[in-house]
């Protein structure tokens, strides 16, 4: 196999990798807010509920959550769900690792959403109850005094600690190969095992490393945009 | 007409009580100056006028409007937002909003509110036009033309200080409160503070201002109230405060203040 060829199988796998990325981002930033607000409840039960939940999605590796989605459909209701929609996909439309693919998304958007939520939790904690009380005295509603005075603030906050969170998402799509997902380096794995070729292994990083690159320089851009007041 | 009335208004945090049942009303026009050491309980008299406190007995009254009776303790956040709007408090640390410039920061609330206006959608440009004319005027006479475009992270305590001032003044309260306004500013800002509530004073506004500058509470207040561990010590005009004060507490305190 010549460099190109093994280039374009990675490259194969590396889209895989970012659909989980991108599917993990545009699905787990926004579910982190309700739970964001779910575990700064004033009522208990629903505080505690929501902090007991991200205290286990945080509290157990991200691989373990992604065999309990796969396989618990099967365990508990004897019904392979996602095998049943892997082959439906395979059969219908020929696409490989449909049901796989949907188990990983699952596993990840829960587990970054509950990462997530904590950021948001920590960020409008941070704000000062001074900013609420000057909207209130002003007339505001309080919809009106987070829309136009909290958020932007809180989100000036979370940019560093979501860029982390961001950068790590890109490699723990890697975890994805658990359940035989044919993302980036499950391809590099199968070359080693089907061709003996090892450095296609260490070849993905390159990619990892190029994307991590363009994410730091889009990431640091919006973090500068956000420089322009202090709070 | 009293604008302001407050009748034996109680407030404890847990066993503490803080405040003892409390009493005075202001007219149109005048300015209420209180006094008194740390933790005497000023802060908090002005957080339950302005609702971020819910006292738990007594009665207030702001232009008519009855702000508590000792009911209604749980109010829906609406009718109290509509009352707050009688209401305006200048706070010891500015608690500016750091996104907006200065131009911003004033004219927010006005524009938010305007939203609700029946011809908001028709005359949106207009509306907008004349709070902004009316922000710009406001904020020259606090002195800041120049720093319209500035954030707050680049203005002084003193400036911040006036730009809260104008914020507040922009909604047209009916009782502007002031908490320690130059508390947080170094000895040389506070002049320019104080220069910009007299001013206010000579047109009338009326204020109630908690404040430790004595000569400058005798100079523009029409009243006096001293207050001590949760109860009005002394009252009355600055003259009979400041100058023959009745209670033993009061010449204390004021004389720690004479140098
Ligand atoms: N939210 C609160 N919880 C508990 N205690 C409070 C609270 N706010 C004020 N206090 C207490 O009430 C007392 C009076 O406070 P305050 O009204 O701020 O006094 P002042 O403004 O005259 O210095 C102080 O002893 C203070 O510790
Ligand atoms: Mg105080």
């Amino acid at each position: 196999m010549s460099f190109l060829e093994v280039t374009e199988f990675l490259l194969e796998g590396f889209k895989i990798s970012l659909l989980i990325f991108g599917v993990t981002l545009v699905l787990g930033a926004p579910l982190g807010l309700p739970i964001a607000f779910g575990s700064m409840s004033k009522f208990k039960p629903i505080k505690s509920i929501f902090k007991v939940f991200v205290w286990i999605v945080r509290g157990i590796p991200l691989m373990l959550q992604i065999f309990i989605i796969y396989y618990v459909p099967g365990l508990l209701f004897n019904f392979q769900l996602f095998g049943e929609v892997d082959r439906y996909f395979i059969v219908e439309y020929g696409i490989m690792d449909a049901g796989r693919i949907l188990a990983v998304l699952i596993a990840f958007t829960i587990n970054y959403a509950c990462y997530f939520s904590e950021i948001y939790r920590g960020g409008i904690e941070s704000i000062s109850r001074g900013q609420y009380e000057a909207g209130f005295v002003l007339g505001m509603t309080k919809s009106q005094v987070f829309k136009k005075i909290i958020l932007k603030q809180v989100i000036q906050r979370i940019v560093p600690p979501m860029s982390n969170e961001i950068i790590t998402l890109i490699k723990d799509t890697a975890l994805a190969n658990c359940i035989m997902v044919c993302e980036i380096i499950k391809n590099a794995k199968e070359l080693a095992a089907t061709k003996a070729m090892i450095w296609p292994l260490f070849y993905t990083g390159v990619f990892y490393l190029l994307f991590v690159g363009i994410l730091t320089i889009v990431l640091n851009k919006t973090e500068k945009k956000l420089s322009y007041f202090r709070s | 007409m009293s604008v302001l009335e407050v009748r034996d208004v109680k407030k404890s945090f847990g066993k503490t009580e803080v405040l003892k049942g409390v009493t005075f009303s202001l007219d149109e026009g005048e300015v209420l100056s209180i006094i008194g050491s740390s933790g005497s309980g000023k802060t908090t008299i002005l957080r339950c006028i302005n609702q971020l406190e819910t006292a738990d007995s007594g009665y207030i009254e702001v232009a008519g409007e009855v702000f508590f009776d000792g009911k209604n303790k749980k109010e829906d956040s609406q009718t109290k937002r509509k009352k707050q709007l009688n209401v305006g408090l200048v706070f010891q640390d500015f608690h500016l909003f750091p996104q907006y410039n200065v131009l911003d920061n004033v004219t927010l609330a006005p524009k938010l509110l305007a939203e609700e206006r029946e011809d908001f959608k028709h005359n949106k440009k207009q509306i907008f036009a004349e709070i902004e004319e009316k922000a710009k005027v406001l904020l020259g006479k606090v002195g800041l033309s120049e720093k319209l475009g500035n954030y707050p992270c680049e203005l002084s305590g003193g400036q911040k200080q006036r730009v809260s001032i104008a914020r507040a003044l922009i909604m047209e309260p009916k009782v502007l409160f002031f908490d320690e306004p130059t508390s947080a500013l170094d000895p040389e800002l506070t002049g320019e503070i104080l220069k910009v509530i007299k001013s206010l004073a000579e047109e009338k506004v009326t204020m109630v201002i908690v404040t430790h500058e004595m000569s400058f509470a005798k100079a523009v207040s029409s009243k006096v109230i001293f207050m001590d561990n949760g109860v009005i010590e002394e009252a009355g005009t600055p003259e009979e405060v400041f100058d023959n004060p009745k209670s033993e507490r009061t010449k204390a305190f004021i004389s720690k203040f004479e140098d």
